[in-house]
Order: C-alpha cells, then structure tokens, then sequence
C-alpha cells in the first residue's frame, strides 16, 4: 500500500524576487530510508531548480517565505546567514 | 610602511586576494621528499589515534612549518611571535561517502578585523573526488555560529581544496567549510595548524604596491555571485579588511568608495 512522504527543498535566492537566481540549494528526502544517501555537501555544481518559480512549475509548493532583512543604524553592513531562504516541499508516494 | 625585509613574505596581491577570498593556496611549498616522509609517518594515525597530538609527537611536521617560506607566509599573516591555537591530523578513511556539514570553526569571533590563521598541508596529493576540504570563497567575514549553516547543502562558488603534495592552504578562520566524501581506496590526510596573531596584523605582509592598480582589481572585482543582493556589502567588507591588513586607513576599494563617500 503506498505512503505519502515528504521531500523537503531549501532554496536560496540572489534576491527576494521568487524569479530570481538560485544560489544555494538542499533537498532532505523523507522518502528515502535510513540506508540511502541524501544529498550531501558539495555534491553538486548546478541547482535542481534556476530559480523558485521553476520549482513551483514542477510540483514544488513554498510553504516558508523569508522575513525580509532588517537594517538597524550602524549595524546596516552587518552580514550573516543567506537571507533568501525558501523552504519548499513535495508529497511523494512510497510502496512499502 | 614598507614590509620587505623578507622576501618570502606574501604580495600585495596576494594579500588583497586573501581579503576578498577568505583564503589563498599555495603549491609546491614542501618539498617531496618532506612530503613523503610526513606522510609515511601520518599512515600510523588513524581516526582512532587523537590527531591533536600528532604536532607535539612529530618533528617532521614541526620542520615543514619551519620552512623559510612557510615561516614567511605565516609571517604575513600572524607576525613573527604568533601564539599555538590548536592543531589537528583530520583524517577522512577510504571510500567515505558522506560529507561533513557546512560549519565555521569555532564560535563567533568578536574581533572587528584580527584573525586566526588556519594552514591547511597536504602530505600527498588530494584529488577532488579523495575529499579534499570544501571552502565557499569570500565567506569568511559574515557571522554565523559554528554549525547554523548546518541546512546548506551546495552554493554557487564553492570550492574543493583539491592539492598536489606540498601545497599548503591558508584560510581565514571564519571561512565557511566541511570535509568532503572520499570516494578513492585511499585514506585521506590533512594537517590543520591554527595560529593566533601576536601582534596586531596590520602591514606585516610586503606592502609593495598596496595601493597599486593590481591590488585595487583584486578587490574591486571581489564580488561573490553567491552573495546575491548582499555581493556589494560583502566586497565592502573585504575592501575594510585590506584596509586594515596593509595599515593605510585612507585606502579604499571598496564598491564605488563607500568607505570614503560615507565617511568609514
């Protein structure tokens, strides 16, 4: 009898438009078992998906949106984390 | 101003590319015959064997940092009485086929500009697919915690330390990073010496042409695609970081002389 799981895509873009470049990229595969390799660091050159809209083209639905960075005064050139962090899933079905 | 006394010391634009970059390697710093010597040795440890005290058990380690131009280029870095942070013999064991998470070492540094020196010496060659350690260039000035870039999987621009024997890596502390799968029948060795400065890391490089034209492209041009919006505030924050490595405050790389234009 097959069993929904869920894949997991973090995508991160260049800019907060849903079109633009994809620059960073992981997929947590719930659908795999415990035996099987996710994808690992460093594992790939090219990003599954141009940009998000891409992605919600072929099956993949946004269900977090990144909080826009805020710039204090005197912290403005502060840098950290990737700020355009999309988190996306799919529902898959698996045969047990 | 002028740093020359010793001419393994690094260049200016050597120097300007570590700014951008986070890091600079160097081949051939070792000779082979070192190599293959340390390397024998490094076949007794295992990951079973604690790799913090392969420096305090080895004097062929300690003659490869002895080098008179491995000395000169942690010189440009660290000063000539910089103090032992910690090191580590890193070991990744044949046919490994699961890459370490994305960290950076340590925790936060609250250091505006000083930095720790991280030297990188590969005892044999390391190919890509032996793991040889996986750096994202110009990452290294942007605070993060260790492990919370933990979720990151792949980024445009990453890159692989890939070696030929005798080379040494030297990374800025705060460069973002993980060991890599070895997909060979070989086990992987990599020797990491962490290095504090000991004295401030102004000018201590050969200041030759630091304001030089070749040394502004460098910087001008250190735009990271993975930085996306922020690419311009990253390349900022490298133009500040050369600022204060080559000791001259009125430089400025930066993109479209923020620093002069805002009064920095």
């Amino acid at each position: 009898m097959g069993r929904k799981r869920q894949q997991i895509m973090v995508l991160h873009l260049s800019n907060p438009n849903l079109e633009s470049n994809t620059v960073a990229w992981a997929i947590y595969d719930g659908a795999k078992s415990k035996k099987e390799a996710q994808m690992t660091t460093g594992d790939s050159d090219t990003p599954p998906y141009a940009s998000v809209l891409d992605a919600m083209r072929d099956g993949w639905y946004v269900i977090q949106f990144p909080t826009l960075p805020s710039y204090r005064s005197g912290y403005e050139h502060e840098l950290g984390h990737l700020p355009y962090e999309y988190i996306l899933e799919r529902k898959v079905t698996v045969h047990e | 101003m002028n740093n020359t006394a010793n001419r393994h010391l690094l260049t200016s634009v050597q120097m300007a590319e570590f700014a951008v970059n986070g890091f600079i390697k160097l081949e051939g710093l070792v000779p082979q015959e070192l190599n293959e010597a340390v390397h024998e040795e490094q076949k007794q440890y295992s990951n079973a064997t604690p790799g913090h005290k392969y420096w305090h058990q080895s004097k062929l380690i300690r003659e490869v940092f002895e080098l008179p131009h491995v000395k000169g280029v942690l010189d440009s870095f660290v000063g000539k009485a910089p103090v032992y942070d910690h090191s580590f013999l890193h070991i990744v064991p044949a046919e490994r086929h699961s890459g370490q998470s994305y960290h950076g070492d340590s925790v936060i540094d609250t250091r505006p500009f000083a930095f720790d020196i991280q030297a990188f010496y590969f005892s044999h060659d390391a190919p890509e697919i032996m793991g040889p350690t996986l750096i994202l260039p110009g990452s290294h000035l942007r605070k993060i915690s260790t492990f919370s870039i933990g979720r990151y999987k792949n980024i445009i621009g990453q890159r692989r330390l890939a070696a030929k024997a005798g080379t040494i890596a030297f990374l800025h502390h705060g460069i973002w990073h993980c060991a890599q799968p070895n997909y060979t029948d070989q086990t992987r060795y990599v020797f990491k010496l962490r290095l504090r400065p000991g004295q401030e890391q102004r000018g201590l490089f050969n200041t030759d042409g630091y304001d030089s034209p070749e040394v502004a492209e460098v910087i001008r041009k250190g735009m990271h695609t993975w930085a996306g919006d922020e690419a311009r505030l990253n390349q900022i924050g490298a133009a500040k970081f050369y600022r204060y490595l080559c000791g001259d405050d009125r430089v400025d790389f930066s993109f479209e002389g923020v620093l002069s234009r805002m009064g920095m």
